[in-house]
């Protein structure tokens, strides 16, 4: 373990350390207020004289748009404005979201509304403006908007196809990128293989539900000239250089406020031209305008993801040795990549990913990323893991299966040694120390294996089907520039915190990385709070603010505690230092001889009490005077970090599902399921386990429920909870979290992201499980979600 | 979505209710649990101009026995269906029914009445009426009307009831002590919409033969289906595997479900088949399910 003094690694129990707080339970500081119904989300701003906007959107999936007539909607009671796409381009300009290192991307240029075309179904495409949302929505209703309906391009299987409708003709098609990665001879590796099992798997277009909808007020003061955003985001700084950039704003002059989020999972890191739009219209308006997006609109216009067929196929030895895997990806995007991280990341990481946790020499994947007139995709919580995972995880099943081997042996005899780093892995990614046979070990601590395979197979006699399934898993955390910065985009990969201590005592930090309702808050103040040597209470975090906390990313790619947490803990100790400096001029005493604890100066030695910071701090603040003229007493410091060794902090796991399948009514019951997975050190185990829960459902209602269904001609057929199933309390499983730790040996935290291994590892470990308890009966599904309909079919009961 | 602005009245009494409908026509809209038709406001789907709140009508609540017939208020809450010690004595089919809807959230506002009104042909209540051979009570300053529940649904969110006609109660034949009844559904999560249910009610003498049995399907049709054919090879037989094999053959004949999000027709009419094997299976004598 890197060198951090926690109770754990003297040998001390916490009441001996009192303010080690990482590696620690700590409730979270934030939970009263969020349960109390005591936080400020955006919709709980209120400005004076602001206006609502509610959106006037597409009916059709693709139409030219022949007239927009607002003359009834200025009428309605309340309306203040109508605005129209070209209205909008006035003082904003539109966008193309390419990234320079993905070769070959393109995409069109999108404007917040467009200016005579809807490309999907829900496209926002007129603004009305009014004293309240209902008057707004009214002025909705009233305005008079005609089209020439255009043939759609919905199936991405036609998208390339000779006769397809060309959604941008300026783009000559709709290949929006395309990546091949090749290494070794895969074609020789097939040939000289024992087996070769091939599959084609579907993942289906789902969307993130957060609690709290997208949520943004723009507010443009004419009299300084400034932009102030109130916006649900995960990362301010990137809204602010965008928002800055498209409306012809210095980026100083725009400020992005986020106080509390009700949940983001990927969600909210994008731009969204609806919310570009609002904060146009303040801009010509010079009013604050706000906008909530509801339920229905977010389900036609927030990011889906996962929209991906994939074919693969994997060649293995009479041992059981994986020779190559050879997969081909093909995803639909909708009709424009989404800004500034773009659309193609999502392929570009099945790309990545696939194959990840394994010793193997030959591979080939491609991605084929593709337009399509449906709600554009993003990314989404573990961009692009569940599905590569999910492939290559059912691949090893099924090749086990084909040489009847084991599915635990299968993986025994293939995953990387935990000796093995650093790595680079057939697709290239660098791994610095992953833990794949410990994970196991420990999963195989956790599940009863035996007794589940007894009970299964004596369930099979009396007709009752159950299955056990694992997907091993690596995670892409703790991003380097050379995930979105290396190709143009203005996405801050550092981060930092700026930690104080006030005349009381007490500390503030102010951190660049954010809160979405997961307990960044909560880890920041563990982190400073063990950083600096005060009782965690007494430690205020801000964040969310790009006025008053260090310039950041925000918090994404599970970036928030291992970058946004080495910052914060680099700051402290140097404020420790620095409180330990003024301490030893006081006491007359050699700084290296204090430390402090609980708010106190100690002897280290000894423990013994020697000055409180509140002392301190009375005499620097106040009684200056009394103090050495030379002595330095900035009670601020601030630090960055970067990781700079490796382009992402890999983390890895696996995960166990058992499950019971109904034949007669193809229902899956999850029965219970585990996941052990390592994020580098864990700084509050609650809130790493309450995550890979959290992701797991998500994962599970992926594979099981969550799907945006489009007709033929592109209408959306989800747009309300009870049509766009998610997860619920009562179909999830017992849910057991075990943890290894490889620290990562970059920062002194050695914190890796821990938010999406739940996600990446659970749809795969689901499949498996539910293969594994139909196998008997012959039948197999890999198109998720696997609903009653699909495991009916697959076993010939319908 | 944020509702239309739109008026709103409490009646207290049906006098008071039928002052208001005169006045109002065509352009008020009933309120009761509104768990319906709440939503469809915020959807603007419908555009009434006046709300006219039923809640307080005295006269449309309680439960109550009178001559062997159980009366349900149309105002009884579905939580109240749930819990009420004289439904679950007389029709234990709706007690039963009663958690299978939606969530406590919605059960703790939903009413019978409304339920019944809407005429969700994947909703419970509806089949649960006919398979127990209700008669709901219509009531309009005309007087009262009876109308067997058979003939009270009528096609998609289609009724009997006449414009100015409102649900005032669910009048339940007693049951005997040689009565079965049994609710069922395969829905996609606890408190959606069943994909297919069945709401089935027979008797079954000494001797282990049916009588009168109904079964009545739901989520697979335009409304609750009264399965006759499938009751017809049941009726009079001794109830084994065979005679539930043969209610599951003639479920062909009975139902023409259409597809939906959740799967194709195949799909419905395989459910029901299996719906009736475990509805029915438990019903079977010891010595059937032995073997």
């Amino acid at each position: 373990m890197n060198e951090i003094r926690t109770a754990d690694s003297l040998g001390l129990s916490r009441e001996d350390l009192p303010n080690s707080y990482i590696g620690r339970s700590v409730p979270r500081p934030n939970l009263p207020k969020l349960v109390q119904g005591r936080a400020t989300y955006t919709d709980d701003v209120v400005l004076p004289r602001m206006l609502h906007a509610a959106f006037y959107r597409s009916p059709h999936a693709h139409a030219r748009i022949l007239s927009i007539d607002s003359a009834a909607a200025m009428l309605v009671p309340g309306v203040v404005r109508v605005f129209t796409g070209a209205d909008i381009a006035k003082v904003c300009d539109p966008w193309v979201a390419v990234l320079a290192h993905l070769k070959g991307m393109k995409s069109a240029p999108q404007y917040a509304l467009p200016l005579d075309r809807a490309t999907w179904q829900g496209e926002a495409l007129v603004a009305v403006v009014a004293d309240s949302r209902a008057a707004a929505e009214d002025g909705v209703a009233a305005l008079e908007v005609t089209f020439d309906p255009l043939p759609a391009q919905t199936d991405m299987a036609t998208a390339l196809a000779p006769g397809a409708v060309v959604i941008h003709p300026e783009l000559g098609d709709n290949l929006a990128f395309q990546r091949t990665a090749v290494q070794g001879d895969v074609e020789a590796a097939f040939a000289s293989a024992h087996k070769v099992v091939e599959a084609r798997f579907v993942s289906a277009r789902h969307t993130g539900v957060t609690l709290e909808p997208r949520s943004i007020i723009a507010d443009f003061s004419r009299a300084d000239d400034t932009l102030t955003v109130h916006l649900a985001t995960q990362a301010p700084h990137m809204i602010q250089s965008v928002l800055a950039t498209q409306l012809h704003l210095e980026e100083g002059r725009v400020r992005v406020i986020c106080k509390d989020v009700g949940g983001s999972f990927g969600i909210k890191v994008h731009v969204y031209p609806d919310e570009v739009a609002v904060a146009a219209i303040s801009r010509i308006l010079g009013r604050p305008v706000k906008f909530i997006a509801d339920r229905f609109e977010s389900f036609g216009s927030d990011i889906h993801a996962r929209d991906h067929v994939i074919t693969g196929r994997i060649g293995v030895d009479a041992q059981g040795k994986i020779l190559a895997f050879d997969i081909d990806d093909l995803t639909g995007i909708g009709p424009y990549s989404v800004y500034p991280r773009t659309s193609a990341v999502e392929g570009n990481q099945v790309v990545n990913l696939c194959g990840g946790p394994y010793d193997f020499a030959n591979y080939r994947c491609s991605t084929t990323v593709v337009l399509q007139n449906k709600v554009p995709t993003c990314q989404y919580r573990a961009v692009g893991h569940p599905i590569a995972t999910a492939v290559t995880e059912g691949l090893v099943d099924m090749a086990a299966h084909a040489i009847g081997m084991d599915p635990i042996e299968m993986r025994r005899r293939n995953m990387l040694r935990d000796d093995a780093y650093p790595y680079t892995s057939p697709a290239g990614m660098r791994f610095e120390g992953l833990s794949h046979h410990a994970s196991l070990a420990k999963l195989l601590e956790l599940v009863p294996v035996d007794r589940i395979r007894a009970d299964q197979t004596a369930k099979r006699h009396k007709g009752v089907y159950r299955g056990l399934g694992f997907a091993a898993f690596i995670e892409l955390t703790n991003p380097s520039p050379f995930m979105y910065g290396i190709g143009g985009a203005r996405i801050s990969a550092q981060d930092g915190a700026t930690v104080r201590m006030d005349p009381d005592g007490s500390v503030v930090v102010a951190s660049g990385v954010t809160e979405q309702g997961q307990g960044t808050e909560t880890i920041l103040a563990q982190i400073v709070a063990h950083g600096v040597g005060v009782a965690v209470n007494k430690v205020r975090v801000v964040t969310g603010d790009t006025q008053n906390t260090p310039y950041g990313g925000g918090t994404w790619a599970c970036r928030g505690a291992g970058i946004g947490g080495e910052a914060a803990l680099q700051s402290a100790i140097a404020l420790k230092d620095q409180i330990l400096h003024v301490a030893g001029t006081m006491l007359q005493a050699s700084p290296a001889t204090l430390d402090i604890m609980l708010g106190e100066v100690v002897d280290k030695t000894t423990g013994t009490p020697r000055i409180s910071l509140a002392e301190i701090g009375r005499v620097v603040y106040f009684r200056g005077d009394t103090l050495p003229k030379d002595l330095p007493r900035e009670f601020v410091q601030t630090r960055h970090y970067i990781t700079k060794e490796y382009p992402f902090a890999f983390t890895n796991g696996i995960q166990a599902c058992w499950v019971e399948v109904d034949t007669a009514t193809g229902m899956v019951k999850v029965l219970e399921h585990w996941c052990v997975e390592d994020c580098g050190r864990v700084i509050n185990p609650m809130l790493v386990d309450e995550q890979v829960r959290g992701g797991i459902v998500q994962g599970l209602g992926g594979a099981l429920y969550e799907h945006c269904v489009y007709d033929e001609q592109g209408n959306l057929l989800t747009t309300t909870m009870a049509d766009y199933l998610v997860p619920m309390a009562a179909e999830m499983p017992e849910i057991h979290v075990g943890h290894v730790e490889t620290p990562t040996k970059e920062s002194l935290l050695g914190a890796k992201g821990a938010g999406e291994a739940g996600t990446a590892g659970a749809p795969g470990a689901l499949m498996n499980a539910i293969n594994d308890a139909l196998r008997p009966l012959g039948a197999v599904v890999t198109e998720q979600p696997f609903t009653p309909a699909r495991i009916l079919r697959a076993l010939d009961a319908i | 979505m944020k509702w239309p602005a739109i008026g709103y009245a409490r009646a207290t009494s049906l006098d008071e209710l039928w002052r208001l409908q005169a006045e109002h026509g065509a352009a008020a809209q009933l309120l009761a649990g509104g768990q319906t038709l709440l939503a469809t406001l915020a959807f603007r789907l419908s555009d009434p101009k006046i709300l006219l709140d039923i809640t307080r009508i005295a006269a449309l609540r309680g439960i109550a026995v009178q001559d062997g017939v159980l009366r349900i208020g149309a105002l009884t809450r579905h939580a109240e269906l749930g819990r009420d010690p004289l439904v679950a004595q007389h029709a234990p089919l709706l007690a039963e029914a009663a958690p299978l809807i939606a969530h406590p959230a919605i059960r703790n506002r939903g009413t019978i009445g409304g339920s019944l009104a809407y005429a969700d042909p994947a909703a419970e209540l509806p089949a649960c009426v006919v398979a127990l051979g209700a008669t709901i009570v219509a009531v309009s300053p005309r007087g009262e009307r009876r109308v067997p529940a058979e003939a009270f649904f009528t096609g998609l969110l289609q009724t009997a009831l006449a414009p100015d006609e409102i649900i005032a109660a669910v009048e339940i034949p007693g049951t005997q002590p040689t009565t079965r009844s049994r609710i069922i559904e395969v829905a996609r999560r606890s408190g959606d919409y069943a994909m297919a249910g069945l709401a089935a009610r027979l008797s079954l003498n000494a001797e282990g033969r049916v009588t009168s049995p109904r079964l009545v399907f739901f989520g697979v049709g335009s409304g609750p289906v009264l399965a006759a054919r499938a009751g017809a090879a049941l009726d009079g037989w001794v109830l084994d595997s065979a005679a539930i094999a043969a209610a599951q053959a003639a479920l062909a004949e009975d139902l023409d479900p259409p597809a939906d999000m959740h799967g194709p027709p195949e799909m419905k009419r395989h459910l029901a088949r299996v719906l009736t094997f475990r509805a029915l299976s438990p019903l079977l004598r010891a010595s059937e399910v032995a073997e």
